[in-house]
């Protein structure tokens, strides 16, 4: 029963979108967004029978569909293992994601292309389920390149602006050499264990030497880098807010861009025999938090405000990673995708409330106007502050607390210093949005509205999420979460920490929280010229973060510029070098005939003309032969063939 | 009654010859209409025949099946020997199918002298069959040659660009000149057979089959010099680079149907695979030979994928793109172990479907533009949005998306090659970024963003006849792509003999089970 579940889950919505895909154009939205959302609700519930099981049984479930790939010594199955963490996973893609599919039949409303949306957006639940539901790499590795695909679609949805369509080909590109890392990464699991499947990799994971092993994490790293936006293959998440909203919501925070952490969360076997690996990983979040958090503070796109906050917290992930706390680094996707899709969507609402506008130096004062978008907008803010006791508080505190009792001191205070920006700019965006007076132009501002119920009801689901879903992990490295994940991503809390140390650093982390929303209050609230003056006074480095450090402007100095001259220039060699060469050939070839003309002329025919006429006339008859077509050359070959044979034919008969 | 009746029946032969029959029956009619009929019928039933094949073949052998064999010049031990094993068989179906594709979409593209159009399609469809299924060698090079004769004129006379009597000339020259040295090599085998052959008294004393010559030692330095003789004639045709230039010039200049053909049916790599590396098995394994074409084929990879990153025409990406799939399919055949030589055996059948599809795509955008430069493109998906949809979808086909067949191919190439030696696959493996960065850049600029000034307001999208091209090749894509186990099970018992006999090489083929042969 459970099995066929299992097997069921991604169905469902594959079904939809084949159905919408061929047929969407011949009936009503109406028809299509049911199907849409009525797909993911159906897949929800099948993960809810699943996860119940399991649940109960705390068995882990493994179901082949069909033999895929296979011949020689290998054999991949299209297979599904579902345990505990893939239960997690899957009751966030499709709890998450029926709540922004039921969202989008509101804010979609109206767009010309609403199938295609629909369309693209159960593509991308397939390619998650998969993703997550794979029994080895390969599958895996279809819902990886198949998020990757949808995102591409996704982001570059309003084709026609030339913006998003760059965007989608820069997030596709860099995707793929997180890609090709991970593909390395799948090669070299395959020469050492001579299988793909996960349980049986992770069975003889001990006889992996620790330079094979250290090669094999930081292959999957790359490959987790690239999807996960991090360092230094992050530039594509930011311009990926040229999508839709509920695309921002479901894609680019709560679903795909975690697919890097649970990627290595179940690889975390062969990252425990590594400890380069490990370092690589804390080091990187830690740096992606910190670093991506800076540039959120000025920027002033609602949405790319919260996408350097998305690429932040998960660094926050990856450095939960890297110390080794994997439950910590789960249980922060989860709250995570609760508090960053309420976010989103409650920007979402914003946007559509203001007819498109995004800069939120055109907001403010939009309190009284859209009190339930600006009440769930307040509820993720705190949540993702790290306030108690909404959900963002519990998960990431216990990153934290993890990096300091495991002394990894560096890595807590870039992570510190990440909440308090955090708590900084989120309210900062809560005071420029809903604060102080309107900077709206005339016209929006008549047209200012709060979103109907089919947008807000997923809104006040997820604020739920958002201040309960924290309790999951209550209390720290002992609650449920941990419990149900202990299989999977190894039992937790081997040092023992004093329940002190614990209060303490809670407490710690509480405060940088509120000191984050106090100088975020003191600047944009009591002295709203204060932000001004201080980035005049630091000139410099205010444009440097404005303008996200020029990492783009450096990739496309260092990489993107020298492969279009490389090409160019092998342009010029294939059709001056190469093809010369070629041309030269034929040239001398040309000449050698010429010469040889003149000498069948002079030479040959001159003594033929000795023998006589006649052999003169047979001469020209062959000539006529060079007539410097082709398919008489092919035909010649071909009778000279034959001649030759019969020729042959007869001596040897003799 | 029935079941012996079609074992003896001599199904090849009437697949061989039953399109240049057609041929010559076409030219018996006046009425266009009428010659484009036939052809579709005669093109139809080939298909029908070659998919009776594909399913009666016994899947998971090695064997030589509905094989037909009458001796042509015994003296010299030229027979006419038509068989097909995993390596071929399904080379006669995509030929089979491409074909059909290609008649269907000449039906109103080509508009003078349609008779004799469709009479060099169909003499170029036997020709490449015979290719494909010829088991002496000899057979084999007179199919070989009789091909060029057809392409030449499909190039010269139905050709859109200015210099297509250039190409025409190059494309022949160019491959004539590859067949001289591939024939030496044939008949260095020859001269090595019936050395061996009067030694030890073994009957025929000569003989061009490729199962005698199998059976049969060369030494090693005959072997190498054999293998480059052949390596040219091969080479010359794939193209490897760097003998590729002719490729860009004939798939620009000639005609949509020609390209769909030299695109699609990789003959040049096939001779690999069905000759080079079984007959000479240990030349081929020399870590001379290995180390030279693979970093050729790793060149290839690279030059051609940042070469069509630069292209401003979609006929010229889609050469440079073909020469660097070729690549991978050199990289993976020398990678001389099962999963590289099965990937690259269902690479090719892929880039049947895919590259073919992209050439079809672009004779849809010159058929509505006349032309397939970039300057006449842009922001085509509002108006055409089933081009735009079909050529995405074809076009992440060709890049190895995963669901594609194309990346199954891909995927056991890199592996094969990983497994052979970590470098090559990591090389080989930045190609899958540059891929990704040609089409999708190109796909950009020609179908997004705003409507391009050239593309004209009354363009149409694609009709009936175009839809069911586009939708025939995508459906194949993804059986292949998603379930690819007929295919690979078709593939494997062949597969699984040549890695054999790579790793005994020649000598030990004298032991009397050796070769498969079943007549």
């Amino acid at each position: 029963m459970t099995d066929l579940l299992i097997q069921l889950i991604p169905l469902f919505p594959l079904l939809a979108v084949i159905l919408n895909g061929l047929l969407g154009t011949r009936y009503s939205h109406d028809f299509a967004h049911r199907l849409a959302w009525g797909s993911v609700g159906l897949s929800f519930l099948c993960t809810v029978g699943v996860f119940v099981d399991i649940l109960r049984t705390g068995t882990a479930h493994e179901v082949i569909a069909y033999r895929w790939i296979f011949g020689g010594d290998l054999t991949v199955n299209l297979a599904y293992l579902v345990d505990p963490l893939t239960c997690i996973m899957l009751l966030v893609v499709t709890g998450v994601g029926l709540l922004i599919h039921i969202y989008s039949v509101g804010y979609m409303h109206g767009e010309a292309g609403f199938t295609r949306f629909f369309t693209y957006m159960n593509l991308f639940m397939v390619s998650m389920l998969l993703l997550v539901m794979g029994n080895n790499y390969v599958v895996l590795f279809i819902g990886w390149e198949g998020v990757g695909l949808c995102s591409y679609l996704l982001i570059g949805y309003y084709y026609t602006k030339v913006s998003a369509a760059k965007a989608a080909s820069k997030a596709f590109v860099v995707n793929r050499i997180g890609d090709a890392g991970f593909l390395l990464a799948i090669f070299l699991i395959f020469i050492n264990f001579k299988t793909l499947d996960y349980t049986k990799v992770f069975a003889q994971v001990g006889q992996l030497s620790p330079e094979m092993a250290t090669a094999i994490a930081l292959c999957l790293l790359v490959g987790a880098i690239g999807k996960s936006a991090q360092l230094p293959l992050y530039t594509w998440l930011p311009d990926a807010m040229e999508g839709p909203t509920p695309v921002s919501a479901l894609i680019h925070a709560a679903t795909m861009v975690t697919a890097g952490v649970y990627m290595i969360v179940r690889n975390h076997a062969i990252f425990d025999l590594s400890p380069t690996a490990m370092t690589t990983v804390g080091v990187i979040g830690g740096l992606t938090a910190l670093f991506a958090a800076t540039i959120g503070l000025v920027q002033t796109d609602i949405k790319r405000v919260l996408a350097y906050s998305t690429v932040s917290q998960l660094g926050y992930m990856f450095l939960g990673c890297g110390i080794g706390a994997y439950t910590a680094a789960v249980f922060h996707l989860v709250t995570h995708a609760f508090f960053k899709a309420l976010l989103f969507l409650t920007a979402g609402s914003v946007i559509h409330a203001l007819s498109g506008e995004q800069d939120i130096r055109k907001m403010g004062g939009l309190k009284s106007k859209i009190p339930w978008t600006y009440r769930m907008f307040l509820v993720g803010t705190i949540a993702i502050a790290g306030i108690p006791p909404l959900a963002g508080f519990w998960s990431k505190d216990e990153i934290l607390a993890h990096a300091f009792t495991n002394h990894h001191y560096m890595l807590y205070g870039m992570a510190a210093v990440a909440a308090l920006l955090t708590s900084f700019y989120m309210f900062r965006l809560v005071y420029l949005t809903f604060y102080g007076t309107s900077r709206m132009d005339h016209h929006t501002e008549e047209h200012v509205h709060e979103s109907p119920m089919v947008m807000v009801g997923p809104l006040l689901a997820l604020g739920v999420l958002s201040i309960l879903g924290g309790f999951m992990g209550f209390p720290p490295d002992q609650g449920w979460l941990h419990q149900f994940l202990a299989p999977v991503a190894g039992a937790v809390g081997e040092h023992e920490v004093s329940t002190g140390l614990v209060l303490t650093l809670m407490m710690v982390a509480t405060g940088i929280a509120l000191i984050g929303w106090g100088l975020a209050h003191y600047f944009y609230s009591v002295n709203p010229s204060m932000p001004d003056r201080l980035a005049e006074q630091f000139q410099t480095a205010y444009t440097t973060v404005l303008n996200k450090y020029y990492v783009d402007e450096l990739y496309d100095l260092l990489w993107v510029e020298p492969t279009k001259k490389l090409g160019l220039l092998f342009d010029w060699f294939d059709r001056t070098v190469i093809d010369g060469l070629v041309r030269s050939v034929a040239q001398a070839a040309d000449w050698a005939a010429a010469g040889s003309t003149w000498a069948e002329k002079y030479v040959i025919y001159g003594g033929l003309n000795i023998i006589g006429y006649g052999n003169h006339l047979a001469a020209r008859q062959w000539r006529q032969l060079q007539s410097g077509m082709v398919h008489h050359y092919a035909a010649i070959i071909v009778a000279g063939l034959f001649l030759l044979a019969v020729i042959i034919q007869f001596i040897v008969q003799l | 009654m029935i079941e012996e009746l079609a074992s003896t029946f001599p199904i090849l032969t009437c697949i061989l010859f039953l399109p240049v029959i057609g041929a010559v029956v076409l030219w018996l009619f006046d009425d266009e209409d009428m010659v484009r009929t036939s052809a579709l019928a005669i093109a139809l039933l080939e298909l029908a025949l070659c998919v009776f094949v594909l399913l009666r073949f016994v899947p998971e052998s090695a064997a030589m099946q509905f094989s037909e064999h009458v001796p042509w010049i015994p003296a010299l031990g030229i027979s006419y020997h038509l068989a097909v094993d995993g390596i071929s068989v399904l080379f006669v179906g995509l030929t089979a199918f491409l074909t059909v594709l290609i008649v269907i979409y000449s039906w109103d593209t080509v508009r003078h002298q349609v008779k004799l159009y469709m009479m060099a399609l169909l003499a170029l469809e036997t020709t490449v069959m015979g290719v494909f299924i010829s088991i002496d060698l000899i057979l084999f090079f007179v199919f070989w040659e009789l091909m060029l004769i057809p392409s030449y004129f499909l190039i010269k006379l139905w050709g859109g660009g200015a210099e297509r009597h250039y190409a025409a000339l190059k494309f022949v020259l160019y491959t004539l000149l590859g067949s001289v040295f591939m024939l030496v090599g044939i008949v260095l085998l020859d001269i090595n057979y019936h050395q061996w052959a009067t030694l030890r008294h073994i009957e025929p004393t000569y003989s061009f089959d490729l199962l005698d010559l199998l059976s049969v030692p060369i030494p090693f330095g005959q072997q190498v010099l054999i293998f480059w003789l052949l390596f040219l004639g091969f080479a010359f045709k794939a193209p490897v680079f760097p003998f590729h230039t002719w490729l860009p010039d004939a798939l620009f200049e000639g005609p949509i149907g020609m390209a769909v053909v030299l695109g699609g049916l990789k003959l040049g790599t096939f001779g690999f695979i069905r000759f080079s590396i079984p007959l000479l098995p240990d030349a081929s394994k020399s870590q001379t030979v290995v180390s030279i074409i693979m970093a050729l084929g790793l060149a290839a990879v690279l030059y051609g994928a940042i070469l069509a990153l630069v292209q401003q025409d979609l006929r010229r990406l889609l050469a440079f793109s073909s020469i660097s799939h070729l690549g991978f399919v050199v990289i993976g055949l020398f990678a001389l172990n099962f999963q590289g030589l099965q990937g690259s055996l269902l690479t090719m059948i892929n880039l049947g479907f895919s590259t073919a599809g992209l050439f079809f795509i672009a004779g849809f955008l010159y058929s509505r533009q006349q032309s397939t430069q970039l300057g006449s493109l842009g922001g085509m998906a509002k108006q055409t949005p089933l081009i735009a949809c079909f050529f995405l979808f074809l076009g992440l086909a060709g890049i190895g998306l995963p669901g594609t067949g194309s990346f199954v191919g891909e995927f056991l190439i890199l592996l094969g090659a990983f497994k052979a030696n970590w470098i090559y696959g990591a090389i080989a493996v930045t190609g899958v970024i540059l891929s990704a960065a040609y089409f999708l850049w190109y796909y950009e600029r020609s179908m997004l963003g705003p409507l391009g000034k050239a593309v004209k307001d009354s363009i149409r999208d694609l009709h009936p006849r175009e839809i069911l091209i586009a939708s025939a090749l995508s459906l194949m894509i993804l059986w292949i792509g998603l379930y690819p186990s007929p295919f690979l099970k078709m593939m494997n018992g062949s597969v699984q003999a040549l890695v054999d006999r790579l790793e005994r090489g020649t000598v030990a083929s004298l032991e009397p089970k050796q070769p498969v042969r079943v007549d």
